[in-house]
């Protein structure tokens, strides 16, 4: 009766996971659950994210204890009903190994390449998963962030769809020299990207700031706007915590570094060492101190948001949602809560600014019912 | 991101910061002769190949060969920072220290204090240091803690190619004097490095694995050396940290005490010979500073009091090994007052 015995594998969140570490299991031997329940935790090379169940069952066997570190597709557990012996487990455990990367895993790692675009002379990096005739969806990151930060949203949502996310100018792997950094300057910048990668239609995410230039995009072509996803966003109230800018943009080192990025999150100990070695390493990139001082004296001069949308926002004629967590420390919640009631709002509890990386499950789903409700 | 070995990241770093600032030259023996460049003279780029293609694209103007003079080679270069340039001479083994370090220790460490802050002095000197080559006593030394124990200079031994060349991109903006020491049995090893431009600060240590049981402080090789003891280690179920300072001068001194004071166990690496060295400093550091922390004796794993032998079998007995590391970290683990 093996084919009942299922594995609980490592999974693979982001191009450069090669490995994990189990944080802590969230159900015990021998506890069932349900499709989509919490398993474990594991940290990644950003944060500690939740696993979630692909599939309903019994936790039979825990193989990887907390503290134990897995190569991608190793065994963490084995789920199988209760009635198959221990030693059928047992022998699963025992024959199981992980699976050699195949021809096509290698072709998909090859496609999952970052790859360059020119729009408006700047030369961008983006990324692109998934393919298909459906209407495509474009992540747009937040300010000091890069395409990275959808390492555990753009896999989700690729499936069956193609899913672009962009390196902003001045961020992540993009021409760091700009020569304007406001939201109408960049939803332009933006729009050539689209032409560049032939996308007419598309599902629109930003996240902070790229929910800024999102809103900038949708106000311009409101048509080309399939869906409007709205996470922790900027441009919809004057508030933001000026401490978390200056801080951001002045931090050299990584004690500096760790002041900064704890205010993102609603737990810091879920922040790893890589996340914030990734920040010092493009911190410290020629033309990016001076790209994030003029996106920080454009966006928000003087500790205050320069624009506010949110009547324009309310006023869109076309599907949007916003998603904020109650414990943001960077753009206060009450952002979300001072919307037009028609909005539809999706507050999430322990969560800082960062809840497509601190809840991506929820987050996840959110996004594809969105889409999947417009396709 | 590119995998690249040290001698192409410090290639590119060199290449890159003479492309933005013509007053960056390189000076010494072979920089420029030799095979493999476009330039007449076909271009060798340094013993080990670090300055290949420079003559090339920046000509003799700011790829000088030199004769075989260091103490020409120091002095040269110490007056052309001082008077306008920015270069970076060549010390193509750390143990010709001995021949011109009048330039570098009375003149070019120097300059800035004795001319009232008027003078800057933005010279790199680059240097191979390290044993493994049976290149015997006089040509496989770890001087830097010579250079440390200089006010005036700065020191840097980067273990791997991403920090190799962030650091000497940063030696090279640097105002003052920086010594820069290469590991010879290093320049191959790869790393992930942007190709842009960037920088490391000096006195920002690295820390590669995060742990609670022992503090291990390495430099240069001796940083593979320690995480291979730290692997076997982990399977015992010790969990050491690991941190690298990068730069020996300035030191990161809060990252180390940070970390003893947590783990109240050190174990400090350390290629060079013992007495004076980095290990005794980084040691005298901690009895300082954290000694309430402490749980357990400092151990140095070092070279002995020795000239480095040239028979191999014993130039390996010379060097520290993971074994004798492993060693050291269940030494420290294990002890009870």
């Amino acid at each position: 009766m093996s084919s009942e015995i299922t594995a609980i594998t490592m999974p693979k969140w982001g191009l450069t996971m090669t490995e994990g570490k189990v944080v802590g299991w969230l159900k015990q031997q021998g506890q069932s659950f349900a499709e989509g329940e919490e398993l474990l935790e594991i940290e990644t090379t950003k944060i500690t994210n939740v696993m979630e169940a692909p599939a309903g069952g019994t936790l039979r066997r825990i193989v990887a204890p907390a503290g134990a570190t897995l190569p991608v597709g190793g065994l963490l557990a084995v789920v199988a009903p209760e009635e198959v012996a221990e030693g059928e487990i047992d022998t699963f455990v025992a024959g199981f190994a992980v699976p050699e990367p195949s021809a096509d895993a290698e072709a998909d790692t090859e496609a999952a390449r970052p790859r360059e675009l020119e729009a408006a002379g700047l030369r961008l990096r983006y990324l692109a998963l998934g393919e298909s005739d459906s209407v495509p969806a474009l992540l747009l990151h937040g300010f000091g962030a890069d395409l990275n930060t959808w390492m555990f949203t753009q896999p989700a949502l690729a499936d069956g769809r193609r899913v672009v996310a962009l390196d902003l100018p001045g961020h992540g792997g993009s021409a760091k020299q700009l020569d304007r950094a406001d939201a109408e300057s960049l939803a332009a910048i933006v729009d050539h990207a689209l032409n560049a990668l032939g996308i007419e239609r598309l599902h629109l995410v930003g996240h902070s700031m790229g929910g800024g230039i999102a809103i900038s995009l949708a106000l311009r072509e409101p048509e080309r706007v399939a869906t409007l996803t709205l996470i922790s966003s900027a441009s919809l109230g004057p508030e933001i915590n000026a401490a978390f800018i200056d801080g951001f943009v002045r931090a050299a080192r990584r004690r500096e570094a760790i002041e900064a990025l704890k205010l993102l999150v609603h737990d810091p100990a879920l922040v790893s060492r890589t996340m914030i070695e990734d920040v010092l390493r493009y911190k410290r990139l020629d033309g990016v101190p001076e790209a994030l001082a003029a996106f920080a004296k454009e966006w928000f001069p003087d500790g205050r948001q320069r624009v506010a949308l949110s009547d324009a926002v309310a006023a869109l004629k076309l599907p949007v949602q916003i998603i904020w967590g109650r414990d943001d420390r960077i753009i206060p919640v009450a952002h979300a809560e001072g919307l037009a009631s028609h909005l539809p709002v999706h507050i999430l509890e322990q969560t800082g600014h960062l809840p497509h990386m601190e809840k991506a499950g929820e987050v996840n789903r959110l996004i594809k019912r969105l889409i999947e409700n417009h396709a | 991101m590119a995998l690249k070995s040290i001698r192409q990241a410090l290639n590119e770093a060199l290449a890159q910061e003479m492309r933005r600032d013509p007053r960056v030259v390189v000076i010494g023996e072979d920089v420029a002769g030799g095979a493999g460049s476009q330039g007449q003279r076909d271009a060798y780029g340094g013993v080990l190949g670090v300055t290949k293609g420079l003559f090339g694209e920046f000509g003799e103007g700011r790829v000088i060969d030199t004769p075989i003079t260091e103490s020409a080679i120091m002095g040269a270069a110490a007056g052309a920072a001082v008077t306008g340039l920015r270069p970076v001479a060549e010390l193509m083994f750390c143990d010709f220290l001995g021949v011109c370090f009048d330039q570098i220790l009375n003149q070019a460490a120097k300059f800035r204090y004795m001319f009232g802050g008027k003078a800057k002095t933005p010279l790199v000197i680059r240097t191979m240091i390290g044993a493994g080559r049976s290149a015997a006593a006089q040509h496989s030394q770890s001087l830097y803690h010579i250079f440390t124990s200089v006010p005036g200079l700065k020191c840097v031994v980067p273990s791997n190619a991403y920090d190799a060349k962030g650091l000497l991109i940063q030696a090279i903006r640097d105002d003052d004097p920086v010594i820069f020491c290469e590991h010879k049995l290093m320049y191959d090893l790869r790393t992930e490095v942007p190709d842009e431009p960037y920088t490391i600060p000096f006195g920002e240590a690295n820390i590669l694995r995060d742990g609670d049981d022992v503090t291990v402080v390495a430099l240069s090789r001796m940083v593979h050396y320690a995480d291979e003891a730290i692997d076997t280690l982990a399977n015992e179920g010790i969990v050491c940290e690991l941190i690298d300072p990068r730069t020996t001068s300035p030191l990161d001194e809060d990252t180390i005490l940070e970390s003893v004071e947590r783990t109240g166990r050190l174990v400090v690496v350390d290629e060079a010979t013992p007495r004076c060295g980095m290990a005794a400093d980084i040691a005298a550091l901690v009895a300082d500073k954290a000694f309430a922390s402490l749980k357990a004796p400092v151990k140095r794993v070092t070279a002995p009091h020795t000239p480095v032998p040239f028979a191999p079998s014993l130039e390996k007995l010379y060097i520290p090994s993971p074994e004798r590391i492993a060693d050291a970290v269940r030494e420290v683990h294990g002890y009870n007052r």
